[in-house]
């Protein structure tokens, strides 16, 4: 596992300079995935806050070849760079050995508009890495929700109203649905545990065949957090078990550590009230009438978890306490 | 240089296409079916499958990542093609524009057809007319031979390092689509040579170094930027420079060709018949010209002074070629396989209208609306236009400025 040591002597490949929000979550994640390259790379985003705070013409913020073409693109654009890279280099016309190719999206890029691509790159085989940065909503475009919008959050267009308490829907099991597609890996990671997330960058660049690799990367204007909590709330989406870290090898599922040590040691889960209330955009389900949805967001939470852990065979060994 | 030996095979216009790709060197094929362009696809898997090219084949799962595919291969130094037709430019229509904006040189076969709904799939203009402002260059067949040949000019036009513009080839869905031709074919290495190998204009980076326009780690470039008000209108200025340059290219393109195949379509922008000394004269595009070429000869045998004006490139229009071809005229007619729904007459009319405003002087021109849906276009009908256009040509009087030729009233 790489040291901090290590680390400052990688070059910096997403560099700095860029335009992203104070506290910006995927802008962590990038510089901590663009750290863990390998060798050369070319890079594709589609569509989204970090397209667009990048590559302001005429900056850009990469030392990498990097192509952005449209918003549900991004799987598409590494399947035609994966395919020109492959005849290139058997008609001799490219001289690297081999090249990796990084498609990047957010939530709304993959959840919703780009799962077609997404799906149909996964599906013809192609050998790169997808990265999804998930900050759970539209935050480019003014903090609307999307598939990957969490139960009760209140966004622009899920708002909290007298009536409705924000999102009425749960998140789309994004990285189920990637496994699903019996791809040789698939992960979550945190940028609030960095070795683990760069361990798994380097994992999907290694496998050979499509990888994809669920983010979990806050936004503090759409979470309405403290830019400075940025880290904290990544690590309680992993401790509550909100958004847990494992990663599933050719279809097997396995915890990371970090969620491992909450498997075998259920009294480490914290409830996740104390993740909420460090979120602004969950406020309107402090109050009594709404106070209900944190017992549904709670349940839901355990439920997914316990089916996690009977998919890595770890034993159930108690449930949370609300 | 002397006119190659050519064999001569059974080829109808999808297929055609896909043996011109399979000779053109094509590095990346992204492509999604959809009829009346299926053949296209369907043979050229099979080249892949017997091993006839040495090409990546993606069978991707729509048409809108067939184009993302075939831009990003582009970018990465491909020599890319794709095919689709109708709905399936429709779903791409986003794509199509940002391939023409990020000056990759994909190659796309249309096999023209109509737009849903009701849904039809069967020829019309409908789908392309959709594009016409996108920024891509447009080539327009006659027949099926003009396919094969407009397939590989186009590699060598869109790739040119000063034009590095996309190229749609337009064919009529089934009229040459499925329609089996006699087509002469060149050998594969004079082909291959002809298209070449792909080269890179060389662009500044962001410390000023030149280096060449692709996707390349030794090079890092950034590509498809978020460009605001401060640049993106210079952007969109570059593609219209480009554009004027285009002429210039697509003709030495077109006498080169023509040299080693004897085989060229008019001056490369327009194809004149009978125009020069005529008195009325219909402008179309398409396999409709053929069809009219047959009623201007009946015509002329019989004394009346008609002709055709065939349009070969769409985009860039050549504005001067029509202008001097149609402004001494009588009479003329736009057939128009495509209708612009409440914009008094069809896309083409607006084209041809607008080029004669510029006129010395100013022939009357009406519009024929035809053929939507596949319609057929048969010589009676064409007859009855002529017709029309020697009552105009008499009187100087237009009755109707735009008319649905061969619909029930």
């Amino acid at each position: 596992m790489i040291t901090i040591k290590e680390l400052t002597e990688k070059p910096e490949l997403f560099t700095a300079g860029h335009r992203a929000c104070a506290g910006c979550g995927p802008a962590i994640a990038l510089r901590q995935i663009m750290k863990a390259l390998r060798g050369p790379t070319i890079v594709t985003e589609a569509t989204g806050c970090m397209e667009v705070v990048s590559t302001i013409y005429p900056y850009t913020a990469w030392n990498v070849p990097w192509v952005h073409t449209a918003f549900e693109t991004a799987a598409a654009n590494a399947s035609g760079i994966e395919a020109a890279l492959k005849v290139l280099k058997r008609k001799k016309r490219i001289t690297h050995e081999h090249v990796d190719v990084i498609a990047l999206a957010g939530d709304g890029g993959t959840y919703d508009i780009g799962i077609q691509a997404l799906s149909g790159a996964a599906e013809r085989g192609h050998d790169f890495l997808y990265v999804l940065y998930d900050n759970e909503g539209y935050m480019n475009t003014g903090i609307q929700r999307s598939g990957g919008t969490p139960l009760g959050a209140s966004t622009t267009t899920s708002p909290a109203g007298t009536v409705i308490p924000g999102k009425t829907q749960h998140k789309k099991p994004i990285a189920d649905i990637m496994v699903a597609h019996d791809i040789p890996y698939v992960a979550t990671a945190s940028i609030g545990y960095w070795q683990d997330l760069m361990a798994k960058v380097r994992k999907g660049l290694e496998v050979e065949g499509p990888a994809f690799l669920h983010v979990m990367a806050p936004c503090p204007r759409g979470w309405r957090s403290d830019t400075a909590k940025t880290m904290e709330i990544s690590r309680l989406a992993v401790e509550t078990c909100v958004f847990p870290l494992w990663e599933a090898v050719n279809g097997e599922y396995g915890l990371s550590p970090i969620s491992k040590a909450i498997a075998l040691k259920p009294d480490r889960k914290k409830p996740v009230e104390v993740y909420l209330k460090m979120q602004r955009r969950f406020a309107h389900l402090f109050q009594p009438k709404f106070q209900h949805i944190i017992k549904e967001i709670q349940d839901d939470t355990d439920k997914r978890w316990n089916r996690l852990l009977k998919k890595c065979n770890i034993p159930q060994v108690a449930v949370s306490k609300t | 240089m002397a006119i190659i030996e050519q064999k001569t095979i059974p080829l109808n216009g999808d297929e055609a296409v896909a043996y011109a790709v399979k000779q053109s060197d094509v590095d990346v094929v992204a492509a999604y079916p959809i009829t009346p362009q299926t053949i296209i696809v369907e043979r050229f898997s099979e080249y892949v499958a017997n091993g006839e090219v040495d090409t990546e084949f993606v069978c991707v799962e729509s048409e809108h990542s067939a184009l993302a595919a075939s831009l990003t291969a582009s970018l990465t130094g491909a020599r890319a093609f794709t095919a689709t037709a109708s709905a399936g430019l429709a779903l791409m229509h986003e794509m199509v524009y940002v391939t023409a904006g990020c000056r990759a040189p994909v190659v796309m076969a249309v096999t023209n057809r109509a737009l849903s709904a009701p849904i039809n799939i069967h020829c019309d203009h409908s789908d392309v007319m959709a594009e016409r402002d996108s920024g891509w260059i447009q080539l327009w067949a006659e027949n099926a031979q003009e396919v094969y040949d407009s397939i590989i000019q186009a590699f060598r036009i869109a790739e040119h390092p000063d034009l590095m513009t996309p190229v749609m080839v337009n064919l009529d869905g089934f009229f040459l689509s499925h329609t089996l031709e006699n087509v002469q074919v060149l050998p594969d290495n004079v082909v291959r040579k002809f298209v070449g190998i792909r080269q890179y204009p060389l662009v500044s980076d962001t410390q000023g170094k030149k280096v060449p326009f692709k996707l390349d780690p030794d090079f890092p470039l950034t590509m498809g930027p978020l460009d605001l008000p401060d640049y993106y209108f210079e952007h969109k200025r570059q593609q219209e420079e480009a554009m004027h340059i285009a002429p210039k290219i697509i003709k030495q393109v077109h006498d080169e060709y023509a040299k080693l195949s004897g085989r060229s379509y008019g001056n490369g922008f327009v194809d004149a018949y009978n125009v020069d000394d005529a008195e009325i004269v219909t402008v179309c595009l398409g396999s409709t010209a053929g069809t009219t070429k047959t009623v201007v000869d009946q015509l002329r045998s019989k004394g009346i002074k008609a002709g055709v004006l065939r349009v070969r490139t769409l985009r860039p229009l050549p504005v001067e070629d029509i202008m001097r071809a149609l402004e001494n005229k009588k009479a003329v007619a736009v057939l128009d396989r495509s209708n612009s729904v409440g914009g008094q007459g069809g896309p083409f009319f607006h084209e041809i209208r607008h080029v004669l405003y510029g006129a010395q002087s100013h022939p009357p021109i009406v519009d024929y609306v035809y053929g939507l849906g596949g319609r057929d276009m048969p010589p009676a009908l064409i007859q009855n236009i002529y017709k029309d256009l020697e009552e105009i040509a008499k009187t100087g009087k237009v009755k109707n400025l735009v008319q649905f030729a061969g619909v029930r009233e």
